[in-house]
């Protein structure tokens, strides 16, 4: 019994091999992907990825080329968006501007032949669950940016979605109400344990709400994973700059398992990090995040150190960001960044031009196909 | 597998797949097929065959004919550059000085809109006719001035008073729209006021200039009312297809006629098109809003100029209400109503007023309904992009038609029985609307149906276009969602619409003059019908009572409406 509502739940919605084109511009390219019965699925990617258009063939909103959908054991392939049982978030909320925040919550209640008590008791549990509690009777247009997010949210849900679907729906606020909505609509959507996606270019927003994150890239799928594996694994070196920021060393090349020669130095990958499958002797690029790069000034000679000379010193606030230029031989330079904390570049009276030696924890370093 | 397929058919898609094709269907039978009958007929003899162009090189041929084409094109240009000139300074002294009363004298050249052309011509008869007011030195008052009216004198007075405040209305809008950071910019380089002018003021305003030059030139080449009245024998195209119709029973010459009078109407039309498509892209630029500075001289002197204009106009205005209202004119100046006891005069009187009443008010309503709708799901259906764009492109094709052309092509096509097609014969399901109501609210609905059109579509796109697919998901149909937001949302633009339905329909007489029949006269034949009959003083109280209806009519929808206005504008402040 168990086992079988487990099987229900994992692969609630499954997405396969999804292609759409406009004209001769392809917008997907085979895309696959499945979400758990209550998971938060952000879509993330630069503008044109075809994030949204994948957001949109799930709504039924665009007719894929080819591929199918399901929810459930429903096959929704060719349904239109008003058989589909979605619910949806746009960007500009498209409140109805002439009705109030309770009709428009009402709004797709009323045509489920629902009596009105019963559609009133509903509409004031949203109300209450959104904390618009005692706004039900202002317009649109008299509520703030927020406000109106939740009740665009509100609507959504109110009738019982089997998927929601929200477009970039933090992308119109303010910064600070956007971080609190972020808690705020992760809290309801695990609440009401709706199956999610969210379509974003924010990746911090990926980051803190969703359960697991699909990357795409010029209408492809690039990665997919939670959030840690994202961030601490990227596939590509694409993903790893779009997600947080990446130092790349370039004209690497592999000497042996983990062990790459950059310029005159040698550095040491330890565990796999994607460096198994590529053959010795040829090129590989190096990658690390600023955070993980180590100012170490007594510790000369030491594995994977190398003198670099320091570029420029960025105020950052909490900490610093130093840029470092990293003599690999020859003339040949390369510019890297390094994230400090402030009482760290006081203490060891960091300042411009200064050559101190910097650390590659092996444990950190990735690598990637050149 | 049955239960899948079923489900999966988009009812509402296929509604609204349906209800584009009937517009299309819809315009396609009362735009394109009467013209094409009109079109037809212009390449035929009086015994229906085939003849090519032999119809034109006879026109082209025949100087009594063709001469009205250089006579349209002569007043046409004169009118063009009397009424933007005129336009362009009145715009200039409404956006960019500190003219005091701005709201007054916008006022004052906008109500030049509420008079027919035919009025422009009574009026100017009893300023400048041969017992006028000026020709006669203000009876004896002091030495008359003879400015020769009847001809081409007359009609282009007539057509620039016509198209003055058309020019104002589109040259306003291109001067407010200009950018204030480049007036800045030249000024911090040290231009003077000219090379301002000509480097920034013009550049700028360029398409807004180009369109009221092609919309000035569309209406005063294709008006008939003016020419009716004072063109004396000074032909020129509309009058002469009136002329050919009415007077001589020869339709086939009338068709070449509306032809002749079609194809420069048409260029100047899709050049109009073409720079309203760039204007709109000049918009989307972020821009500043220019401060008028106080140039005290500079502004004196358009207040003069506005001053002037303004008197004239209510000079104009006075002098038709006056001679309206006068005994007899000129040797009897006591005030009567006598005139507006229509009941001795041939033309209709009341009753055809309360039917031009009465037709306005169906046009107003099947026009709006209609052209509210069709802007609906051309601008708010997904996918479907052929459809929707021919729909788009046949609801824009009435704007290149002349009314007298809508006319002429409307007894082509409803007064056929039936059709010869390769031998078959299709009787016209809609030959009984010919001589009805139905017909005139036909061709008026036609006739202005495209400036309807267009701002429907103006206020639908203000509407967020994912109103629809929300309500979808939510599995509302979409014609509940027209009714409960759409069309609360754009109730100002659609009375708007309504209004522009009625006012038109009211003054209107080119199309309707060859459609109305005996037993429903209209005011604004019976103005034309009057004068004909040299009666011009019923004539003038008629053309003063289609004014004073429409002002009403305006004024009181300004008031009625003003508490919907002020709603729906709370609504989408943001």
């Amino acid at each position: 019994m168990s086992q079988k509502a487990n099987l229900k739940n994992s692969g609630y919605l499954r997405v396969k091999n999804i292609d759409k084109s406009f004209g001769s511009f392809r917008a997907l390219k085979n895309v696959s992907f499945q979400a758990d019965r209550g998971e938060l699925i952000s879509v993330l990617g630069p503008s044109g990825c075809g994030k949204t258009t994948l957001l949109r063939v799930v709504a039924g909103l665009e007719k894929q080329d080819s591929g199918e959908v399901f929810v459930g054991d429903r096959d929704l392939s060719n349904y239109p968006i008003s058989k589909r049982n979605v619910g949806i978030v746009f960007q500009s909320y498209a409140l109805f501007p002439n009705l109030t925040a309770r009709q428009n919550i009402a709004y797709g209640l009323k045509t489920r032949k629902l009596k009105k008590s019963e559609i009133d008791r509903k509409v004031d549990a949203l109300l209450q669950l959104t904390g618009l509690k005692g706004l039900g009777r202002r317009y649109p247009a008299q509520l703030s940016g927020g406000q109106q997010q939740r009740v665009a949210l509100s609507r959504a849900i109110a009738v019982s979605p089997d998927i929601l679907l929200l477009d970039e729906p933090l992308s119109a606020l303010d910064a600070k109400v956007r971080v609190m909505l972020r808690l705020e609509i992760r809290q309801l959507q695990q609440r009401l344990g709706v199956t999610t996606i969210m379509v974003t270019h924010d990746q911090e927003e990926a980051l803190t709400m969703a359960d697991r994150i699909l990357v795409m890239d010029q209408g492809k799928l690039v990665q997919e994973g939670t959030p840690h594996e994202i961030y601490e694994h990227p596939a590509t070196p694409f993903v790893a700059s779009f997600i947080g920021s990446m130092n790349f060393i370039g004209n690497a090349v592999k000497q042996d398992q983990g062990v790459y020669k950059v310029g005159e130095h040698i550095l040491h990958v330890s565990g796999e990090n994607g460096s198994a499958q590529i053959k010795e002797q040829s090129g590989a690029i190096l990658a690390i995040r600023p955070e993980n790069v180590m100012i170490l000034p007594n510790e000369e000679g030491r594995a994977n150190v190398i003198k670099a000379q320091v570029e420029a010193i960025e105020y950052r606030g909490a900490m610093f960001r130093v840029g470092l230029k990293l003599p690999l031989g020859g003339d040949t330079k390369v510019l890297i960044e390094s994230d400090m904390p402030s009482e760290k570049i006081s203490r060891l009276n960091i300042s411009e031009n200064m050559v101190i030696p910097v650390h590659f924890p092996t444990d950190r370093l990735r690598v990637y196909q050149a | 597998m049955i239960k899948t397929t079923i489900a999966a058919i988009d009812t509402e898609k296929w509604i609204r797949y349906t209800m584009i094709l009937m517009v299309c269907i819809w315009l396609a039978v009362v735009v394109v097929l009467p013209l094409f009958q009109l079109l037809s007929k212009s390449v035929v003899d009086l015994e229906g065959n085939f003849v090519g162009i032999a119809n034109f090189i006879h026109y082209f041929k025949t100087p009594s004919l063709f001469n009205s084409f250089g006579n349209s094109l002569f007043v046409s240009v004169m009118t063009t550059i009397f009424s933007v000139t005129l336009g362009f300074l009145y715009a200039y002294a409404l956006t960019r000085t500190n003219l005091p009363y701005k709201n007054f004298f916008n006022a004052i050249a906008m109500m030049l809109l509420f008079s027919p052309t035919l009025l422009n011509g009574i009026t100017l008869v009893y300023l400048f006719g041969r017992k006028g007011l000026v020709t006669l030195g203000f009876f004896g008052a002091i030495p008359g001035w003879n400015i020769e009216l009847y001809g081409p004198v007359g009609i282009i007075i007539s057509e620039v008073i016509f198209t003055f405040p058309q020019a104002v209305l589109i040259l306003s809008v291109a001067l407010r729209m200009t950018d204030a950071r480049l007036y800045e910019a030249a000024d911090s380089m040290g231009a003077s006021g000219f090379q301002t002018f000509i480097t920034v003021t013009l550049p700028g305003i360029k398409y807004g200039l180009l369109s009221s030059v092609l919309v000035c030139f569309i209406l005063a080449f294709t008006d008939f009312g003016a020419p009716k009245v004072v063109g004396g024998n000074y032909n020129i195209l509309a009058t002469d297809i009136y002329k050919q119709v009415i007077g001589q029973q020869n339709f086939i010459m009338g068709a070449v006629v509306s032809v002749v009078l079609l194809i420069p109407t048409v260029i100047a039309f899709i050049m109009d098109r073409i720079v309203q498509r760039k204007q709109v892209s000049m918009i989307a630029a972020k821009s500043v809003p220019l401060q008028p500075k106080i140039n005290r001289f500079k502004d004196r002197l358009f207040l003069i100029f506005c001053g002037f204009i303004s008197l004239v106009i209510m000079g104009f205005f006075a002098t038709a209400l006056f001679a309206s209202l006068v005994k007899v004119w000129p040797y009897n100046l006591n005030l009567s109503l006598d005139h507006y006891n229509f009941n001795r005069m041939g033309g209709g009187g009341y009753s055809a007023f309360f039917n031009s009443i009465k037709m306005s008010f169906y046009s107003a309503v099947v026009g709006t309904a209609i052209s509210f709708t069709s802007a609906y799901l051309i601008e708010k259906s997904r996918g479907m992009p052929l459809m929707r764009q021919a729909a788009y492109f046949l609801s824009i094709l009435p704007l290149a038609l002349p009314g007298l052309v809508i006319g002429l092509a409307y007894i082509f096509f409803f007064n056929t029985t039936s059709w010869n097609i390769l031998g078959f014969y299709l009787p016209n399901p809609l030959n009984s609307l010919y001589g009805t109501m139905a017909i005139l609210v036909l061709s008026n609905v036609v006739h202005f149906y495209t400036v309807s059109f267009l701002t429907a579509t103006t206020a639908l796109k203000q509407l967020d276009r994912e109103f629809e697919t929300v309500s979808e998901s939510m599995s509302v149909p979409f014609y509940k969602t027209f009714f409960k937001v759409t069309m609360p949302v754009c109730l100002p633009a659609i009375l708007e619409i309504g209004i522009y339905y009625f006012v038109n329909s009211m003054a209107t007489v080119s199309a309707v003059i060859f459609l109305y029949s005996a037993d429903i006269p209209l005011a604004a034949v019976a103005v034309a019908n009057m004068d004909d009959a040299g009666d011009i003083a019923p004539a003038c109280a008629m053309s003063v009572l289609i004014v004073l209806t429409n002002v009403v009519v305006r004024v009181g929808y300004g008031l009625v409406t003003k508490g919907i206005r002020a709603r729906t504008e709370k609504w989408l402040s943001k």
